[in-house]
This record gives C-alpha cells, sequence and structure tokens, in this order.
C-alpha cells in the first residue's frame, strides 16, 4: 500500500514540522495552516464560476461571531467556532439574493460592495461590535490534556496541532463534497450551464449552496483566527488579505483540488520565510508583486500544471497498464 | 444653515472634480483593453508623489510639477500596457492579477523611496474666495475643479471629433472589426493607457497638496472610483461623469450631516442597489455587460 504510506508519512512530517522552526516561524505556520482552509473554501467557490471579493469579510462574520457568543454569552470555544461557521453560512445565503442576479465582474464588484458594507458596520457600530478597534480579549481555547501531550494554547505549536487537526477535517469535508454528485453538478453549473438548466438542474441553487459551504468553511477559518490573536478588528479582513487569496488562488491554479493550497503554501514560504531570512524586509511587497507579474505572464494555468506535468511524466514511464489516473 | 448648505455644495463640486478624472480614466482603460486595473489608485498615488518630489523636495515650480507629474504617470500607464495587458489579451483574470502585482510595487516604491510616513507640502497658495463670512472656495481647490473641467471637455473633443479618437471608440467597441478597417489594437491601447493614467496622475498631483499623501492612499481612490464605475455603466464616460458628481454630492453631504463611514456605507448600498436594479449602470448599454 503505497499510497496509505505516503499518506502516514505526511501526517508524521506535518506533526514534527513545528519542532525544526523558531517561535515567530510557528506562529507564521499557525497563520498558514487557518490560510489552507481559507483558500481551500475559496475554491469551492470558484468551482461555479464566480470570483468573490467578499470572501475575507465572511470569514470575519465567523470570527466576529464566535468571539461575540464566547465574550457575551460565555459559549464553549470549540462550540463558538462551529457556530460561527454557521453564521458564515447564513449571512452568504442572505448576500445570495441580491448578489446572484450578477455574474463575472458585476458579481465581482458586487461581492466587493456587500463585504464592505457588512465591513465598515463593524466599525461603524462599536456596540456590539467594538468600532475599529474590533473585539479585544477573546477567551483563548480552554487548554485541555489527552494523556501523553498537554495542550497548551499559549503556545503555537498546540495550536497547530489543533487547527490542523479541524482543518485536515474541513479539507477531507470540501473533497467528500467536490466528488459527489453535488461537487459535479457545481463543475456543471460553471461550464455547462444552459445545459444543466436544461437537464433540470436548479443552477440558482447550486450556486448558492456552493456560496453557502464556502462561506461556512471561511467562517470556521475565522473562528480559528480570532481565537488564537484573541484580537480581531475589521482592519483585519480588509481587500489586502482578500488580494492575498485571490493571488494564492489563481498563482496555484484553480483546476484541482490542491492548486490554491500549494498557491498559498509557497507564496507564504516565500513572503514570509525566504524573503525575511534574506534580509529584504521594505523589498517584500516588491518582490511578492514581481513573482505574482512573473507567474501569471509565464505559468498562466498555475503552479499545478508544473505538478501535473511532473506526476503524468512519471505515469507515462513506469505503469503503462493503469488506466488514466487522475 | 443656507450657509452650510452652499459650502457643502462647493466641497462635493471639488470631490466630483477629482473623483471624475480618477474614474474617467478607468473606464477608458477598461473601455479599450477590457481589463479592470487594480493599479489606478497607485497611478494617483504615483501623481501626488511625484509633486512631493519636484515641489516640496526639488522645489521646482508647482504647475511644471503636475505637469511632469502627468507624463510620468502616463508613462508608467504606457509601461504597464507593454509588460502587463498586452502579453496578458486573452486572459481577463490574468490583468487583474498583474494589476494587483504592479500596485504592490508601486505601494513598496513608494515606502522605500519616501517612509510609510504622511508627508508635508507646502500650499501652493493661501488665497481663497469667500463667497461670504462661511461659504469659502480655497484657490487650491479651484485648480482641481478647472483642470477637471478642461481636460474632460479636451478629452470629450478627443474622442468625439478627431480621427484618433474615432479609431478609440471604435476599437472599444469592436477590435475585431476596427482591426479589419485599420485600426491598430496596440496603437489605440496605448493612447488609452496613456491618457487614463495621466488623468489619475494629474488628479493625484493636483490634490496633492489638499490631501493626506501617504503609500495607501490609493486604496480609497480605487474603491471610490469603482462605485462610480459601477452606477454609471461599465465602459460609459458620460455616465462616470454623472456618477462622479452624483456620488460626490451624496457622499459629502452625508459626511457633513452625518459622518464619514456612514458616508461610504451610503455610497456602496448606492452601488448595490443599483448592481441589483439595473446591472449593466445607468448609462451602459446591454451588450457589453
Amino acid at each position: 500500500m503505497p499510497k496509505f504510506m505516503i499518506w502516514i508519512a505526511a501526517l508524521a512530517a506535518l506533526i514534527a514540522l513545528p519542532h525544526g522552526l523558531s517561535f515567530s516561524q510557528q506562529e507564521i505556520l499557525v497563520f498558514l495552516t487557518i490560510n489552507v482552509l481559507l483558500v481551500a473554501s475559496y475554491r469551492l467557490l470558484t468551482l461555479t464560476g464566480e470570483w468573490s471579493l467578499g470572501h475575507v469579510v465572511i470569514m470575519g462574520v465567523g470570527a466576529y461571531t464566535s468571539a461575540l457568543l464566547t465574550k457575551k454569552f460565555g459559549v464553549f470555544v470549540p462550540v463558538s467556532m462551529l457556530m460561527g461557521g454557521v453564521a458564515a453560512a447564513l449571512i452568504a445565503v442572505l448576500l445570495s439574493f441580491p448578489l446572484f442576479r450578477m455574474k463575472g465582474f458585476y458579481f465581482l464588484i458586487g461581492s466587493f460592495a456587500a463585504g464592505e458594507i457588512i465591513r465598515l458596520l463593524w466599525k461603524r457600530f462599536r456596540d456590539p461590535f467594538g468600532g475599529a478597534k474590533g473585539i479585544k480579549g477573546i477567551d483563548p481555547m480552554p487548554d485541555f490534556s489527552i494523556g501523553f501531550y498537554q495542550f497548551d494554547f499559549f503556545e503555537p505549536t498546540s495550536y497547530y496541532y489543533f487547527a490542523g487537526f479541524i482543518v485536515i477535517i474541513c479539507l477531507w469535508i470540501l473533497w467528500r463534497i467536490e466528488k459527489s454528485p453535488v461537487g459535479l453538478t457545481f463543475h456543471a453549473v460553471h461550464w455547462q450551464d444552459k445545459l444543466a438548466q436544461a437537464s433540470g438542474v436548479n443552477v440558482r441553487a447550486y450556486r448558492t449552496l456552493a456560496f453557502a459551504i464556502a462561506s461556512g468553511f471561511a467562517g470556521i477559518s475565522g473562528a480559528l483566527l480570532a481565537h488564537y490573536v484573541g484580537t480581531i478588528n475589521p482592519n483585519a479582513f480588509d481587500i489586502d488579505l482578500m488580494v492575498f487569496v485571490l493571488t494564492w488562488a489563481i498563482v496555484g491554479g484553480t483546476a484541482t483540488f490542491y492548486g490554491p493550497i500549494l498557491g498559498c503554501v509557497v507564496l507564504t514560504v516565500i513572503n514570509e520565510i525566504v524573503l525575511r531570512e534574506l534580509g529584504l524586509e521594505q523589498m517584500r511587497p516588491l518582490i511578492y508583486g514581481a513573482i505574482m507579474i512573473l507567474s501569471i505572464l509565464f505559468l498562466p494555468n498555475g503552479l499545478e500544471s508544473l505538478v501535473q506535468k511532473a506526476t503524468q511524466k512519471r505515469a507515462g514511464n513506469g505503469a503503462a497498464q493503469r488506466s488514466p489516473a487522475e | 444653515m443656507l450657509e452650510l448648505l452652499a459650502q457643502t455644495g462647493l466641497n462635493a463640486v471639488y470631490a466630483a472634480s477629482y473623483i471624475s478624472l480618477v474614474a474617467v480614466g478607468l473606464v477608458l482603460i477598461f473601455g479599450v483593453m477590457g481589463v479592470v486595473n487594480f493599479a489606478h489608485g497607485e497611478l494617483f498615488m504615483a501623481g501626488a508623489y511625484a509633486i512631493v518630489a519636484l515641489y516640496a523636495d526639488m522645489h521646482v515650480p508647482f504647475f511644471v510639477a503636475v505637469a511632469i507629474g502627468l507624463v510620468f504617470v502616463g508613462c508608467l500607464g504606457l509601461l504597464m500596457e507593454k509588460a502587463l495587458f498586452r502579453p496578458l489579451k486573452d486572459n481577463p483574470l490574468g490583468g487583474l492579477v498583474a494589476s494587483i502585482g504592479f500596485l504592490m510595487i508601486l505601494q513598496a516604491l513608494a515606502v522605500m523611496g519616501f517612509g510609510v510616513r504622511m508627508e508635508h507640502i507646502p500650499p501652493v497658495t493661501q488665497e481663497v474666495i469667500a463667497f461670504s463670512d462661511k461659504v469659502r472656495l480655497p484657490v487650491a481647490r479651484l485648480y482641481v475643479i478647472v483642470a477637471a473641467l478642461v481636460l474632460l471637455s479636451a478629452l470629450w473633443y478627443f474622442l468625439k471629433k478627431t480621427k484618433f479618437g474615432w479609431a478609440l471608440r471604435a476599437s472599444a467597441q469592436d477590435p475585431e472589426a476596427a482591426a479589419l478597417q485599420g485600426i491598430s489594437i496596440t496603437q489605440t491601447a496605448k493612447i488609452a493607457m496613456f491618457i487614463g493614467a495621466g488623468l489619475a496622475g494629474i488628479a493625484g498631483a493636483l490634490t496633492a497638496p489638499l490631501v493626506s499623501v501617504n503609500p495607501h492612499m490609493g486604496h480609497s481612490v480605487i474603491v471610490t472610483a469603482f462605485i462610480v464605475i459601477i452606477v454609471g455603466g461599465v465602459g460609459s464616460l458620460e455616465g462616470a461623469i454623472v456618477a462622479s458628481v452624483a456620488y460626490a454630492i451624496v457622499h459629502t453631504f452625508v459626511t457633513t450631516f452625518y459622518d464619514g463611514v456612514l458616508a461610504d456605507i451610503v455610497g456602496l448600498c448606492l452601488m448595490l442597489i443599483v448592481l441589483i436594479v439595473k446591472p449593466t449602470g445607468l448609462f451602459g448599454s446591454a451588450d457589453r455587460a
């Protein structure tokens, strides 16, 4: 079972990973883990062909909901995270009524406007959202022990294991959804919307469903973030982060499940670790911008196209008798 | 009360002037190149920094500095066309990502060259036209208003009355048919980029002494410009101007009587309503949607 062995090895590598890193790199690793879920949920939305600029604000909805639930009502933290995701999905369903009257470029701008409105409402109303300063002193995850490992959530390593566990479960669900008949219908809605409609698919309902599911997982990632950093404000969910999510997805490529995740990991490692280590602090945005331009000019199908090329070559050399693998 | 209304009205005219300069440039670029230029706010910022470098630091006369700023930002536009938008012609999402990359580069250059703090620019003129005690128009704002009127009229004449302008509009309407008529698409794209970027540059240069100049000033500019071009109808220059005026009036009045954040919310809501009711905008034609 070589494939099984690969998964075990990958898991072991992920568990060992933080122990070789410095404290600040461990913190980056936590953010990276959360962002992986964010960008993977974004891909589910792009499956139906829509590119939203409101996804990060939806993530913020999850963060705000979970933070307020724990702060005002004393809800147990992991439960509040789940409810953050539910709230984000509900907001998405609400937003789908105006937004799905639009397509393409108009949807892009419309989703941006809707997101900005939500963000500015947080800014404007000090009660309960805390205004421009946001919410401080959000309850952390309560520490607990599973016998051989003591979870202390002020340690980034502990939170990395916890967030990683949640993110892997979420990714697995997202993967199952994509491979299910529902996921195939999402593809159909994107590439053959007229045909899908003619075959009795309620295109609008499936677009809303994709939007709600994607938003729900974005909300969970937001809640994970809120209970790690302990303070959230409207500027944490502004267009700057959205632009990063968009670039991760596009630089990685959205044809495969792993494309956006690959983009997120590679660009974050380049931006946060390589450029920092090289001492190019001020030049980071410049080099990042240049990388974005170069990759879109010379690698229009994303980093995933490199992986596909590499694996195809290997499959061609090795197993000719196998049926065409995915 | 009447005086407050008059003063707010004057403020709105000033706001409408620089917003329309930015938005018309954005529409022109979208119309001819078919690409959403996210870096447009940073072109505005580049125009403002041209004034910081030339007028505040090197003491070049203000209007000479503005003219150099216009040409400089126009050339940035040409650079974008050649390096980014021409190679990515068949990839609309790619053009968007490339312009975001360019935006980050421009911002980083501004930070590296001038630092993140706000720039102090000595006022160009302290003169104020006083209509009454409370209704006053600083001459520096008048410059912006006059520049908008002159430049937009010139652009209108250029587009409607000259051969180049006809070629430009033709390639915006139907690039293939225009190319068949012997119009060089590359040529018209260059002209549109130069004019569009130059308009953003001159708006930034003229408003530089009036606003806080910092590397991230382009953000609010691009958001406003997006609202305006959506409300006006993407691709419609007249629509962009009308929507600029309408947006400026609404925004200025809500800011004066309530607060700035609420004004932003109202502006975005207006845009959402237009998108829902008439997605092609007030002046947009259905076939471009």
